[in-house]
């Protein structure tokens, strides 16, 4: 019970379980970069006046988004090495798994943002000659983005969380290396403990952020 | 039948009442009018205790409103209240909307709530819409049905809270005619409203209010015709220009 | 990329029997939690609209914990520390006696977690509503419990449907959390069939086609659900 709570093995092995958050921050921050990429291609691509391209964008994001996280992380942990032709590690599974994953949220995120922006706006854009691109470029895509930043940096904060989900193929996370020291150390509750607590104070500082902002944005 | 007592109310820093004191007698007609923002809706709506007042206080029929001891639900019951927004309850057919508080809150029978919610739609001029849901009826017409709403409950007097101005110009009238049929029938009547032909034909008094003081209240005779505060001249030029 | 196709492996026993079983788990789970986390949701939701402060502060409090925590951890959680925390004889009953330990943690553990998420959409479809209808329900008469029996939540859940249905999709997607603590659900069970037979492919293809079949006849469903529930003259409820 909290009687024994020994918070020295936390100390003790503090460079091993920052050594796991910094994994944990990488695959988070790498994941946000490719999805935001590869999601606004997506979004692009659905809503091209092109049908067979938007068709296939539509298809990629439902597929996605029918499955759980850790079959496509299982998916792509077996598929990776048989398409590079040698193995690569969890990493880098889990990375690609990540982006492919996000890009079908990013892409829904980056539709609503784009078609939040009013209709009138596009046809000014038109108006005064702008191409589709120039039109993308210089009016839409500005106004979409800033609609957007909050429902990014939710969506941010669900993928931090997500990233422990690499437990399955042991990618040495942060919860995963917490977990190896708690069963070497045998210390299950406080490594547990600590964990659940470091999580909850970066995830609930987030939103708070995103509240702030989403009030700053309303006004 | 309502009196207000020095009736002061604050939302934080910012006095929304201030010291408001008027009293409707039974059979008595009501008009309270004023610009936007002077509190005229809030004070109605801290009639019924819809609104918390922090000083001073409300009797409806002898009952104290921000007494903490007062049954609310039952005070409500005998007050009818007619809304801008119509407010009817969208799931639900217009018979429906009449019939509920009369089953939930006077416990009467499936059959006497029935009945009058006919006797009130005929009484509206809305039997032929009974089974309609709200968003399928006109704005003049969904207000009718509120009227009828409250009259189901039999109350001992009514609160209207500007209840034409959502509508479009063209059913204003059907809704005043209501109205003005049941202050000839003698029901209490406190009404918020900027139609000052309304008031003419069936008020018996006229409060004016401004950023929530009431300024002026006097009878109807005295609100029209003779000598008034500078700022109830401004506010009545105004809406009468047109 | 060389790969020894044999898509027979999916008929063959066990794996067959596997797939069935795993596929059996999945709804079972997301069920049974479903319905804890759909009507601990609609209790925490309404308190968070409700005129109490104490009511809002603790409807706070829950949302805020649950979902600021990754469902990995909160797994963890229950089936590791929580016993070690209960007195002696309660831990003991937890660790030795519970009934279908796994199943039965992993239920808890993703009703409470998703419990916070309905919680989130009640709430917004009660505050989509606004203050006018409750004012109505009040003026007449009604006290406040029955106005939300009567006025606000038999339009707010319609209004919520959508939401709540991505909600089912989302419990039923992380039910394959549950093989982190030994449930052998469809993922685990494909993952299983790989290690077994090597053949990825095929395994993990059956199993994304059971998600991706469930998935679609929820939606098909709904959107007939939600045509029934539709408010004749209505043509948006107007939630976001």
């Amino acid at each position: 019970m909290f009687g024994e709570f020994d918070t020295s093995v936390i100390f003790d092995n503090l460079h091993f379980l920052l050594e796991g958050m910094q994994t944990t921050l990488i695959l988070t921050v790498i994941a946000i970069c490719g999805g935001l990429v590869l999601g606004t291609l997506l979004a692009l691509a659905r809503l091209a006046p092109f049908k067979p391209l938007s068709f296939i964008a539509g298809s990629y994001v439902n597929f996605f988004r029918s499955m759980p996280l850790i079959l496509v992380i299982f998916w792509f942990y077996f598929l990776v090495p048989h398409i590079v032709g040698r193995p690569v590690g969890g990493f880098y599974s889990v990375l690609v798994a990540f982006v492919m994953f996000e890009a079908a949220y990013y892409c829904e995120i980056m539709r609503a943002g784009i078609q939040s922006v009013r209709k009138g706006q596009i046809y000014a854009g038109q108006a005064l000659g702008l191409t589709y691109t120039q039109n993308m470029r210089y009016v839409v895509l500005p106004q979409a983005f800033r609609n957007m930043v909050p429902i990014l940096m939710t969506q941010a904060i669900i993928l931090f969380q997500d990233t422990s989900l690499v437990y399955v193929v042991g990618v040495k996370d942060f919860l995963v290396s917490a977990d190896l020291v708690a069963n070497r150390e045998n210390r299950i509750l406080e490594m547990f403990t600590t964990v659940a607590l470091v999580y909850f104070v970066i995830c609930l500082s987030g939103s708070l952020l995103v509240r702030r902002l989403q009030r700053k944005f309303a006004q | 039948m309502i009196e207000l007592k020095n009736v002061s109310k604050w939302y934080d820093e910012f006095q929304v009442l201030n010291d408001c004191s008027t009293q409707v007698a039974k059979g008595e007609v009501v008009v309270v009018c004023g610009p936007s923002g002077s509190g005229k809706s809030t004070l109605i709506k801290c009639v019924n205790g819809l609104e918390a007042f922090q000083k001073g206080e409300i009797y409806v029929d002898g009952t104290s409103v921000g007494d903490a001891g007062t049954n609310l639900p039952q005070l409500r019951s005998h007050i009818g209240m007619v809304f801008q927004n119509f407010e009817l309850f969208p799931h639900i057919s217009v018979t429906e909307n009449i019939k509920l508080a009369q089953l939930k809150v006077l416990g009467r029978s499936d059959d006497e709530s029935q009945q009058n919610a006919a006797r009130l739609l005929e009484r509206v001029g809305l039997s032929d819409q009974a089974d309609k849901h709200p968003a399928q009826l006109s704005g003049g017409q969904q207000q009718r049905v509120a009227i009828a709403r409250a009259l189901a409950m039999d109350p001992v007097a009514m609160l209207f809270d500007e209840p034409t101005s959502a509508l479009d110009p063209e059913m204003i009238n059907e809704v005043l005619d209501v109205m003005v049929e049941l202050a000839t029938d003698g029901m209490t009547m406190m009404v918020v409203t900027h139609e000052m032909g309304f008031a003419r034909r069936v008020a018996d008094r006229v409060i004016f209010m401004d950023e929530g003081r009431i300024e002026e209240d006097c009878s109807k005779e005295e609100f029209f015709n003779s000598e008034r505060g500078e700022r109830a001249q401004i506010f009545l030029s105004k809406i009468l220009e047109h | 990329m060389n790969y020894n196709w044999d898509w027979g492996v999916l008929i063959r026993e066990p794996y067959f029997e596997w797939l069935v079983s795993g596929f059996l788990w999945t709804i079972s789970v997301s069920v049974a939690a479903w319905i804890l986390a759909f009507s601990l949701g609609s209790v925490v939701g309404i308190a968070r609209t409700t005129n109490s402060k104490l009511l809002r502060g603790i409807g706070t409090c829950y949302v805020e914990t649950f979902r600021n925590i990754p469902l990995l951890v909160q797994m963890f959680l229950w089936y590791f520390v929580f016993p070690e925390l209960l007195p002696e004889d309660a831990g003991m009953w937890v660790k030795r006696e519970l009934p279908m330990p796994e199943f039965t943690t992993a239920v808890v553990c993703l009703g409470l977690y998703t419990a916070s998420r309905v919680a989130e959409q009640v709430r917004a479809g009660i505050e989509a509503i606004g203050q006018g209808q409750r004012n109505a329900g009040l003026a007449m008469g009604l006290t406040p419990a029955q106005v939300y029996r009567y006025v606000l939540l038999p339009v707010s859940y319609r209004i919520i449907v959508p939401p709540l249905t991505s909600e089912f999709l989302t419990i039923f997607k992380n039910s394959s959390l549950a093989l982190t603590i030994g449930v052998l659900e469809t993922t685990a069970q494909a993952r299983q069939i790989e290690e077994y037979t090597f053949q990825g492919f095929e395994a993990f293809t059956a199993a994304t086609l059971l998600y991706i079949i469930v998935t679609s006849t929820v939606m098909l469903l709904m959107k007939l659900i939600e045509g029934r529930l539709r408010i004749p003259g209505m043509i948006s409820l107007g939630a976001k």
